[in-house]
């Protein structure tokens, strides 16, 4: 029988608020712990929570960013459980009314693009963390996320293969951190994400009994998590068995899932309206602000950078990928005056590569946009020759000045002066009457040694186009 | 005249104060001096605390010394235990906070300390406030000064009979469904709940968040100003509290009542209210006549759902206000256990009483999957039409009167085992909390046994000055108000 697979996925984006949701709270990654938890975020008895409008206006911008319906009338209820990192015994989060409905997305996939459709964006709090090392048998518990503003993503059962939703992850992880409403990091737990798979045979339209993978924390881990998920279901149904509906957690080690626990037994999360909060009611003029706001998006920004700049889809796409590398792009090409495909391959080759070599951000990068420039432009204007430049870019990585500094300071200036290239060049010609001989004979590969040699000569600071003028002139029979 | 502190108004007080006549520290010592000898006859006060209380009086007096003045500057007040207040224990009534020293000021308290006001003890009370006669709090139950044998009602119990039998000058209650305004009228006290946004909730302990609000309870309507007028006002930190200025709730109390239009509901003067109340509410009704007052009759129809409705509202957002306390982070935990749940199960069985327990299973069922439309969506529409009604009735009248209770107060242990019984003490009092308006009771006299009657106003939204006017003149030419219990003067 022939299978196809549904997928859909539950992101967990945190909002990059100062203060936490609720609470004025510093919401920084890493401080020690129940170091960042007020009296609001550890649930004192009788503290109120209040709301923090930034992590409203994130949440608006992701929703203009993907075409969604903003309710302007959104409500907070309570999410009700016991669990100890869970201070107020319930979670504040939205049901009924979620802030952000009804938006889509495109991606693409092998040249393909198809539309995901996002059911709802609404807004909710973290919870803390449970810490089961070095306690002796007990658990640690540390309140400093507890009250994080989170952005819950929901797509609709839209992807169809586990390759189309990592590709559908990481466009909204694009996304977010275009928006600047979340920074991304999948280690430090700020970009989650939950998979509910299912499998149905072909051509069938209800549903199959889904599973919700947990526990996948990387596009890596996303994309084989589902991929175990899919075929543990298949032979499952195959074998005559039948797909239970639970959570199943992803274990990375073994690359399988197992159940956590099953919706029958899951708690009755007792949903209502927070009455410590009014609905959330944005008029028509925060919305429109916040529109001011938006950013180019990565779709509109490539589609410029293939019409403006002559790039090719590849290097826009490469280009466009973080907001930061876009932004230093654009940067490099206006300082630099020079042609924006060239400015392309020195921020696809040369820095791109020392980024992944040194694991560096663009953010972190030692050479500016501007001083990226500096250096075409003494391409540009023949200071230092192609080859050479990648020497000087490499010195300015380490730090040690702009281009010309490095280039005056390691004497990697380009010899320009005619006369001074066509003394060597003579002095090569001279030395070598054997392969002039050859040459002149009809032996033109020779050619090559000749520049190979006045290079050598020079210690490849002549200019090439000028060495190549004069050995045919000076080589002519 | 020689000041009789514990007759004395507040007024009087701080003009004493003012004066010189008498320091903070004297008029707190001998407020402390009555409640170190009186309450264990009433058991007002779960703790009383000398060192802390006269501290607070000397910094009061230091104030006072360095001429600052202020109404309520260097005056002893109770403070019902639901008020968190830095380094003092605050249980509100339960097992679960008996080991709770808060670390911070609710809203109420920042501002009583601001003010300069002394805190006398933290007062008893029904415990998280879930009760109508305080026989629930795990300290015990509350006597009545009028008759140490009844109840003083609930669940504000302490404040009432700390107040009632003069172990302190004024008190703080709160009142989620007539917590405040019950007591008031079991003690001949005026009580006075505000509209729901007009008190801070921030600091005070959550029963049910969408019905709760801290107000005065004090003898006269005069006193009551003069706290509301500290207590009142928007606090960033309570999302429900009205951006609404403040005014100065005294400047209105002696306003002329003539012509006020006063609404008498027929549903409050049917089956259920005792005799003895219905005759003492119809004569102070017809003190209002001689003041120039017209009576109208109104309609509030649905006020018979008030109960069943509240009864689904309140104990379903308890069920999760209470979720909190569950061992891990302050308050009990039980000794021993298991594992996780085993702890929870535990510490929760054994920290929370039997009243507590009820509604919060019986919020919890209310919320379920399956059973929130039935119940909670219902009560929510409920709820709408009762404030509804109000509203129409409102378009009759300035003010609606009434009994605040169906009887006066009964006797410790009459309606423990009976929670129906127990709960349509509140049948006066609930819809105004439902409605989100404010309402007072005051005194109007006593029935044959010698125990209070009180009679319940209830205004419009944020109408509190006026209500304050009405109890006022009415005070100002009856005396039911000065009558102290034997053995309290």
């Amino acid at each position: 029988m022939k299978w196809e697979t549904v997928i859909g996925l539950e992101i967990h984006a945190q909002l990059a608020t100062k203060s936490k949701a609720f609470s004025a709270a510093a919401t920084k990654y890493g401080a020690e712990p129940n170091t960042q938890a007020c009296a609001v975020d550890i649930a004192l008895p009788g503290v109120l929570p209040v709301f923090n409008k930034q992590a409203a206006r994130m949440a608006v911008k992701f929703g203009l960013a993907i075409g969604a319906h903003i309710n302007h009338r959104s409500v907070f209820a309570r999410k009700n459980y016991f669990y100890p990192d869970l201070p107020k015994g319930y979670q504040i989060s939205q049901y009924e009314l979620p802030i952000v409905a009804q938006g889509k997305l495109t991606i693409e996939l092998d040249g393909v693009e198809k539309v995901i459709g996002i059911t709802r964006a609404h807004l909710e709090e973290d919870a803390g963390k449970s810490l089961h090392e070095d306690f002796h048998g007990m658990t640690g518990i540390d309140l400093n996320r507890a009250g994080t503003p989170l952005l819950e993503i929901v797509s609709e059962p839209d992807m169809r293969s586990a390759k189309e939703a990592v590709a559908y992850l990481k466009k909204i992880h694009e996304l977010v951190r275009y928006l600047e409403i979340c920074d991304g990091n999948m280690q430090e737990g700020s970009f989650r994400c939950d998979a509910n798979v299912s499998v149905r045979p072909l051509g069938e339209t209800k549903l199959g009994t889904r599973a919700e993978l947990k526990n996948i924390n990387s596009f890596r881990f996303v994309e084989k998590a589902i991929d175990y998920e899919i075929e543990r279901q298949i032979d499952l149904l195959e074998g005559g068995g039948k797909v239970v509906q639970e959570t199943r957690l992803y274990d990375s080690d073994q690359n399988l899932t197992r159940p956590m626990r099953s919706k029958e037994e899951a708690n009755d999360y007792r949903y209502f309206p927070d009455p410590d909060l009014p609905p959330l009611v944005l008029d028509a003029a925060f919305i429109k602000d916040v529109e001011r706001t938006l950013p180019e998006l990565p779709a509109a920004k490539r589609a410029r950078f293939i019409k403006d700049y002559g790039l090719s889809a590849y290097d826009a796409g490469v280009l466009t990928a973080t907001r930061e590398m876009a932004d230093y792009y654009e940067q490099a090409v206006k300082a630099a005056g020079a042609d924006p495909k060239i400015v392309a391959n020195w921020v696809t080759g040369e820095l791109s590569s020392c980024l992944n070599r040194d694991n560096k951000e663009i953010g972190q990068s030692p050479v500016s946009a501007a001083m990226l420039a500096g250096l075409l432009a003494r391409i540009a204007d023949n200071t230092v020759s192609g080859k050479l430049a990648k020497e000087v870019f490499e010195v300015m990585w380490q730090g040690l000045g702009d281009a010309d500094a490095v280039i005056d300071k390691k004497g990697l200036k380009q010899i320009t002066d005619g006369a001074a290239i066509e003394k060597v060049v003579d002095a090569i010609i001279a030395q070598s009457p054997k392969q002039l001989e050859q040459y002149r004979a009809g032996k033109e590969t020779l050619f090559g040694f000749f520049v190979g040699q006045v290079m050598k000569a020079t210690q490849g600071k002549a200019n090439p186009a000028q060495v190549n003028e004069l050995l045919k002139k000076k080589l002519a029979p | 005249m020689s000041l009789q502190p514990t007759q004395a108004s507040l007024g009087e007080l701080a003009q004493a104060l003012a004066n010189k006549t008498i320091s903070s520290v004297e008029l707190t010592s001998l407020f402390l001096e009555r409640c170190e000898r009186l309450n264990p006859q009433l058991n007002a006060f779960i703790t009383l605390d000398r060192e802390k209380t006269l501290a607070q009086a000397r910094s009061a007096d230091a104030r006072l010394a360095a001429g600052e003045s202020g109404p309520l500057l260097g005056i002893p007040l109770a403070y019902k235990d639901i008020f968190c207040m830095r380094g003092w224990l605050t249980t509100c009534g339960s097992k679960m906070l008996a080991n709770f020293v808060a670390p911070y000021d609710a809203t109420v308290i920042e501002k009583f300390n601001t003010a300069g006001s002394v805190c006398l003890g933290k007062t008893n009370m029904d415990e998280f406030a879930m009760g109508s006669s305080n026989e629930t709090s795990y300290y015990g139950a509350v006597k009545n000064p009028w008759d140490t044998t009844a109840v003083p009602g609930g669940s504000s119990g302490g404040s009432a009979a700390a107040v009632a039998a003069r172990l302190a000058p004024a008190a703080t209650g709160t009142d989620t469904g007539g917590s405040i305004r019950q007591p008031a009228a079991l003690t001949n006290l005026t009580g006075l709940k505000p509209s729901y946004g007009r008190v801070s909730r921030y600091g005070m302990i959550a029963f049910a968040s969408s019905l709760d609000q801290g107000g005065p309870m004090a003898r006269t309507a005069e006193d009551a100003a003069l706290l509301l007028n500290v207590m009142a006002g928007f606090d960033a930190r309570d999302s429900t509290s009205v951006e609404a200025p403040v005014p100065d709730y005294t400047q209105t109390l002696n306003g002329d009542i003539k012509g006020l239009r006063i609404g008498l509901p027929k549903e409050y003067f049917s089956e259920g209210l005792t005799k003895d109340v219905a005759q003492a509410v119809e004569a102070a009704i017809g003190e209002y006549k001689k003041l120039g007052a017209q009576v109208v009759e109104v309609s509030l129809p649905n006020s018979q759902l008030a109960i069943p409705c509240y009864y689904v509202l309140a104990p379903a957002e308890a069920s999760s206000n209470l979720s909190r306390f569950d061992g891990v982070r302050y308050g009990y935990r039980a000794p021993e256990y298991t594992d996780l749940l085993d702890m929870y199960c535990k510490t929760r069985a054994q920290g929370f009483g039997p009243e507590v327990k009820r509604r919060i299973m019986i919020g919890t069922y209310a919320l379920s999957a399956g059973y929130y439309d039935a119940y909670y969506l219902k009560a929510l529409k409920l709820r709408r039409l009762i404030a509804q009604d109000f509203q129409a009735a409102f378009e009759k009248c300035d003010v609606i009167m009434g009994p605040t209770s169906p009887s006066t107060a009964f006797k410790i242990g009459a309606k423990s085992d009976d929670p129906v019984a127990m709960y349509l003490s509140d049948i006066y009092t609930i819809s105004v909390n439902l409605a989100g308006l404010p309402g007072m009771s005051i005194p109007a006299g006593f029935d044959p046994a010698g125990l209070p009657v009180g009679l319940q106003l209830i205004g419009k939204y944020f109408d509190e000055p006026r209500l304050l006017n009405v109890a006022h003149r009415y005070q100002q030419v009856t005396d039911w108000h000065h009558r102290t219990p034997k053995g309290f003067e």
